[in-house]
């Protein structure tokens, strides 16, 4: 596990246990999240991946007995994400969440891309406007649909749907955007769409993704983290992780060899 | 190189078929050198058109190989040790046609050198030497491919500088006996461009053995200095 030239570090995960009750989920990660870099995590279905994405913006705090060891650091204010001290609503205007199936709220397109701002406190309606369209177009989908951002988004496509949920994501601003799946529930054009958009946004965000997708993890990742059993087995730049990766495990699990 | 099996078990068999195939490619593209290194030897001019249409059957099955590669990339997105075992084959199947094209300019010289009614074994002595070792490392490569050995991959590599050098002070040779007796000069001529066929066999059988290591360790020892060991 060596990384050369190493980018600035966004986050990084130190000795990171996480129990669902009795039950021992994250083992003992230590992994770096860089800067304007996607990071994809990839592993079987119950590996721990999608409990660790779920650790950065504490969505574990909304059920009782969920309980984390260890830390995760947030750069360049070097905050530790788990701490009590820290309030999960806070956390998440600087870490947006798009989830496997699109889930705008039963809103108009203008009002679920509002919606964080409006939490915030902002009512002026310049700034929403403004707002709204910059994070539309970040999300690769104003063309679409400036023209009928009063209609319910209950009624765009599945894929149009997705890329409202990431403008909403885009709204506040976010420094870290955590992807889980994002693209399962999509066809491969609309797939396709997402991960151009990705591509695009690593500009100016830093990305973490969950996918059962190999092939989607080699294409839109500059890193790769394969966990198995809630253990981090490898973590390495996605070209060396596809190519020549260290650990047998690694290799069986993308070369399909795992039984 | 991984030996445990896919969950697709389909995709084991298109592996091993591929596998099975170019040995089969490399056992025809050896004959070949046999042959035209026996007919450099006793004058069996007959053997070149054996040795021409074995070119074929090499040439047909470079672009079956080919294709089937192209048919995994496009089908299981192969990644890590089965992306290189393919990428790796994809060049050897080259490489081994190569050696197939060159064995044919052998056995077409030595033809035009009986046929001008001389005998080539009094010339380059050294020939038939040099040739019994490009054909060793030939065979040698293509066991390490198919035993994934690269210790004996690492092996015809250094062999390769000895062929080199061979075949250099056979050419010093050639020159000197040109200039004794010009009259030898267009057989000589012939004989050059044996020495260089049977040194480029040489060459294809290194490039082989680096794919070898390529395939197994995912190293890149290609124009380094770097040591396949």
């Amino acid at each position: 596990m060596q990384i050369h030239d190493h980018p600035t570090l966004k986050a990084e995960a130190r000795n990171l246990n996480f129990y669902y009750g009795e039950a021992k989920a994250l083992k003992g990660i230590n992994m770096p999240i860089y800067d304007k870099k996607v990071t994809a995590l990839i592993g079987p279905s119950g590996c721990g991946k999608s409990t660790y994405l779920r650790s950065f913006n504490r969505m574990h705090d909304l059920y009782p007995g969920n309980r984390y060891e260890g830390e995760i650091r947030f750069y360049p204010d070097n905050t530790n994400l788990l701490s009590p001290d820290v309030d999960p609503i806070e956390v998440r205007m600087r870490i947006g969440m798009v989830f496997q199936k699109p889930n705008p709220f039963p809103k108009s397109i203008y009002e679920n891309v509002a919606y964080g701002l409006r939490v915030r406190g902002e009512n002026n309606k310049r700034v929403l406007d403004d707002k709204v369209e910059h994070a539309l177009k970040g999300a690769a989908i104003w063309d679409e649909v400036k023209d009928r951002l009063s209609d319910l988004a209950s009624n765009l496509s599945g894929g149009q749907q997705q890329r409202l949920c990431i403008a909403r994501a885009l709204a506040t601003d976010p420094e870290l955007l955590l992807f889980d799946e994002p693209t399962s529930a999509l066809d491969p054009i609309a797939t396709g769409a997402i991960e151009e958009l990705v591509h695009e946004l690593k500009k100016r965000v830093t990305i973490l993704i969950v996918t059962h997708n190999m092939q989607q993890a080699a294409r839109v990742s500059d890193y790769t983290a394969y966990m198995y059993l809630g253990e981090l087995i490898e973590f390495g730049k996605t070209d060396e992780i596809f190519i020549k990766p260290q650990d047998k495990r690694t290799e069986d699990y993308i070369t399909g060899r795992m039984g | 190189m991984n030996e445990s099996q896919h969950l697709s078990s389909q995709f084991d068999e298109e592996l091993s078929r591929l596998r099975t195939h170019v040995l089969q490619m490399g056992g025809l593209v050896e004959t070949q050198v046999s042959a035209a290194i026996e007919a450099y030897s006793t004058g069996e001019v007959a053997s070149v058109k054996t040795i021409v249409e074995t070119d074929r059957k090499v040439n047909d099955l470079e672009k079956a190989i080919d294709d089937d590669c192209a048919h995994i990339i496009a089908k299981r997105q192969p990644t890590a040790s089965d992306l290189r075992l393919i990428l790796g084959i994809s060049k050897i199947v080259t490489d081994l046609e190569r050696a197939g094209d060159e064995a044919k300019k052998i056995a077409k010289g030595v033809r035009r050198i009986y046929e001008n009614g001389h005998l080539p074994g009094q010339y380059g002595v050294g020939i038939r030497h040099l040739a019994e070792a490009a054909l060793v490392m030939i065979r040698r490569a293509l066991d390490a491919f198919a035993r994934l050995d690269t210790p004996q991959a690492a092996d015809v590599i250094k062999a390769d500088t000895d062929v080199d050098a061979e075949f250099k002070s056979i050419i010093r040779q050639l020159i000197t006996h040109m200039m004794e007796d010009p009259r030898t000069i267009t057989t000589s001529i012939d004989i050059i461009w044996i020495a260089r066929a049977i040194e480029r066999i040489g060459d294809h059988a290194k490039n082989i053995s680096e794919q070898v290591v390529y395939v197994v360790e995912g190293r890149d020892i290609r124009h380094t200095k770097e040591k396949a060991q």
